[in-house]
């Protein structure tokens, strides 16, 4: 079974303006987006800017509402009875981008990662035992940090903190958004090889959010490709690099700059910036940017189509029936 | 194009920049030399606070001049770009090297439009015409591939994406045809999509307008796209200097290593790390600016560190397999 489960979600942002203060437009941040991510498995989340990945995560976190959809968390439907905000929270942890604004900034290091066992119960003592014996996992000595305020640390070590934090309350999920975009690249590899052996000592499960397509192959076991808020296509991590089957993902990933002198990009894959969330193209969402667009595409939105063993794709030329000139066969096995 | 092969368009000798503050200095720039010849481009490769970018800023003098101290001497297209006064600064910048930036909604006036900033840069360097000036707006937007350009000319800088704004901002810096185009990180905001764009724009302007260019980034990749040399900077100082397919094949320097097997580059057939296995991180964090140590910067990070490491700085000299171009700040990868 799944550890959390996503069905249909959805969030438009309307836009207020003029002297009435009238909703003159929506943004479709999240528009209907399906997935689900299995106990012990870490899930990458790509896309470019305005695709809906940090909404999604922060729909998941209830830190939003969702407009409609469904949130499972181990089996049970977050909001009702069964699963209740707090306990949802005590479950399911973020780590942000911006380590500096995620601390507060009057609380010392230990304050910081014993607040929320408090919060949640646990006496004073424990808690500050349980804030030391995270920093000293995350690799930070506690004699040297505990007292010190988030302004003393630097951008890593600050970043190990937000981490002890999360994992304060024995969460099972955590979310990471662009967690480590900001760090420089040799700090970088210092937090991801301490995500991994966290995951492995406290048998976490992780998504992944990030823009930087090398750390999201390197950290996951699936991906999920976004387009202006839907899934492009999402599957194994082995498949998705090698394998990409949905023309953006394959456009993002010839997008990466090539590190070979010998072997640099001749021209790039797309042309124009991504379209604007707020009115996107009728259809399919790439069609504008997608070199195999036909009028199908224009009038029918494609659903995410099974094309391999969890792979699966949102593009009409891996199905079928669409009416697309340019069918694909996809061999499943059976 | 290249009629002067004989003096190098760009001499930097022993550049240091620091900045005073009320109770520290900072040595954001420790003695960098580096010459740059017409239609070449260096890309400076280097974490934050390396002083990659300091060093471009000094280039175009655009530093608070009451709070930094500067030492050292550079010269570009013969002017010698420290002594210069205030109308020398006006002439020299634009015309003889410009700069693009990481945000160009910065670089951009908000209340002119895109057209009339570019017109207005041209009339001030050739005195031509306002019609002559927004002919060659015109065509520096058709040149750096904007879409029904003419229609653009009348836009204003917020009505523009992120990567239209990127492409007005270099036909804005290129519209006088500078010999010398500073970029300071000018895809590092964009994403993924327009920034392989942007890159081979670059590129392509480089080579059709032959202007030499120094590339700063923090991204290998980016480098790699654009660069015929790289430099890599660590603590205010080019550790390494060379041929682009050198530094990155055969990387002399203990950082320069790190920082290509930090760079978790799947897949490409160099230094392809394994999904999985732990990546080889450099330990520790970057050096404090204001206290830096007599020696190597890197050697309280370095596997290799001995004693020798912490006494003096190691010069830069020629690696031991990558030919005199081929310059490294380490006691160990000399011959």
């Amino acid at each position: 079974m799944s550890l959390l489960d996503v069905q249909g979600l959805v969030k438009h942002f309307p836009i207020k303006s003029g002297l009435l203060n009238r909703q003159t437009a929506t943004v479709r941040a999240v528009d209907g987006v399906s997935f689900a991510i299995a106990a012990g498995e870490t899930l990458g989340v790509v896309g470019e800017s305005g695709c809906g990945k940090s909404t999604t995560a922060r729909l998941i976190m209830h830190l939003i509402e969702h407009d409609a959809g469904n949130i499972a968390f181990d089996g049970k439907t977050v909001g009702s009875q069964h699963m209740q905000l707090k306990e949802l929270r005590r479950q399911m942890q973020m780590v942000f981008q911006d380590s500096y604004a995620s601390l507060n900034p009057r609380l010392t290091i230990e304050e910081s990662i014993a607040f929320g066992p408090q919060v949640h119960g646990l006496g004073r003592t424990e808690a500050r035992a349980r804030a030391r014996d995270l920093l000293a996992r995350v690799g930070l000595n506690p004699a040297q940090f505990i007292r010190r305020y988030p302004h003393e640390l630097s951008g890593g070590q600050r970043q190990r903190v937000n981490i002890a934090r999360a994992l304060a309350l024995e969460p099972k999920l955590v979310i990471l958004d662009e967690s480590v975009s900001a760090l420089d690249k040799s700090v970088q590899a210092q937090v991801l090889n301490l995500l991994a052996d966290l995951k492995q000592e406290f048998k976490l499960t992780y998504m992944f959010i990030s823009h930087d397509l090398n750390v999201v192959q390197y950290i996951s076991d699936r991906v999920m490709v976004m387009y202006l808020g839907r899934i492009a296509e999402i599957g194994p991590v082995g498949e998705i690099y090698s394998n990409p089957r949905h023309p953006y993902t394959r456009a993002l990933l010839s997008a990466m700059p090539s590190v070979d002198p010998d072997d640099r990009t001749e021209a790039p894959p797309l042309t124009g910036d991504p379209p604007n969330p707020i009115n996107p193209p009728s259809g399919c969402r790439f069609r504008t940017r997608c070199e195999h667009a036909e009028a199908v595409c224009k009038q029918k939105e494609p659903v995410l189509n099974m094309i391999g063993t969890g792979h699966s794709a949102a593009c009409h030329m891996m199905n079928a029936g669409s009416g697309h000139s340019k069918i694909i066969p996809i061999a499943v096995a059976a | 194009m290249s009629s002067t092969a004989t003096t190098p368009l760009v001499e930097v000798t022993n550049l240091s920049v620091h900045f005073r503050n009320a109770d520290a200095t900072v040595h954001a720039v420790n003695g960098v030399d580096f010459t740059l010849n017409a239609g070449e481009v260096l890309g400076i490769l280097g974490e934050s606070g390396s002083g990659k970018s300091v060093t471009l800023k000094t280039l175009m003098r655009l530093l608070p001049e009451k709070k930094t101290t500067i030492g050292g001497g550079m010269r570009v297209a013969g002017h010698d770009v420290l002594s210069l006064d205030r109308a020398g600064l006006i002439a020299f910048r634009g015309r003889v090297a410009s700069m693009i930036f990481q945000e160009p909604m910065l670089a951009f006036d908000p209340v002119f439009t895109i057209g009339q900033q570019i017109a207005e840069t041209v009339i001030q360097h050739e005195g031509v015409s306002r019609e002559v000036a927004m002919a060659r707006a015109l065509e520096m937007l058709e040149r750096v591939q904007i879409p029904s350009a003419k229609r653009r000319l009348e836009a204003y800088p917020h009505e523009m994406s992120g990567g239209m704004r990127q492409r007005a901002m270099i036909a804005l810096a290129l519209a006088c045809k500078p010999q010398l185009l500073l970029a300071d990180e000018p895809t590092t905001a964009l994403d993924a999509t327009v920034q392989i764009q942007i890159l081979l724009l670059l590129r392509q302007l480089q080579k059709e307008m032959g202007m030499a260019v120094i590339f700063v980034t923090h991204d290998v990749g980016a480098a790699v796209e654009v660069s015929d040399r790289i430099a890599v900077m660590y603590a205010g100082r080019f550790v390494e200097t060379g041929d682009v397919r050198t530094v990155i094949r055969k990387p002399g320097h203990p950082y320069t290593q790190g920082l290509l097997a930090a760079n978790v580059l799947p897949g490409t057939g160099i230094h392809a790390g394994k999904r999985g296995d732990r990546i080889e991180a450099i330990p520790g964090a970057p050096p404090n600016m204001v206290t830096l140590a007599p020696g190597c910067a890197f050697e309280p990070r370095c596997k290799w560190a001995e004693e020798r490491c912490g006494t003096k700085v190691p010069e830069p000299l020629p690696s031991a397999d990558g030919g005199a171009a081929h310059l490294v700040r380490c006691v160990r990868a000399v011959a």
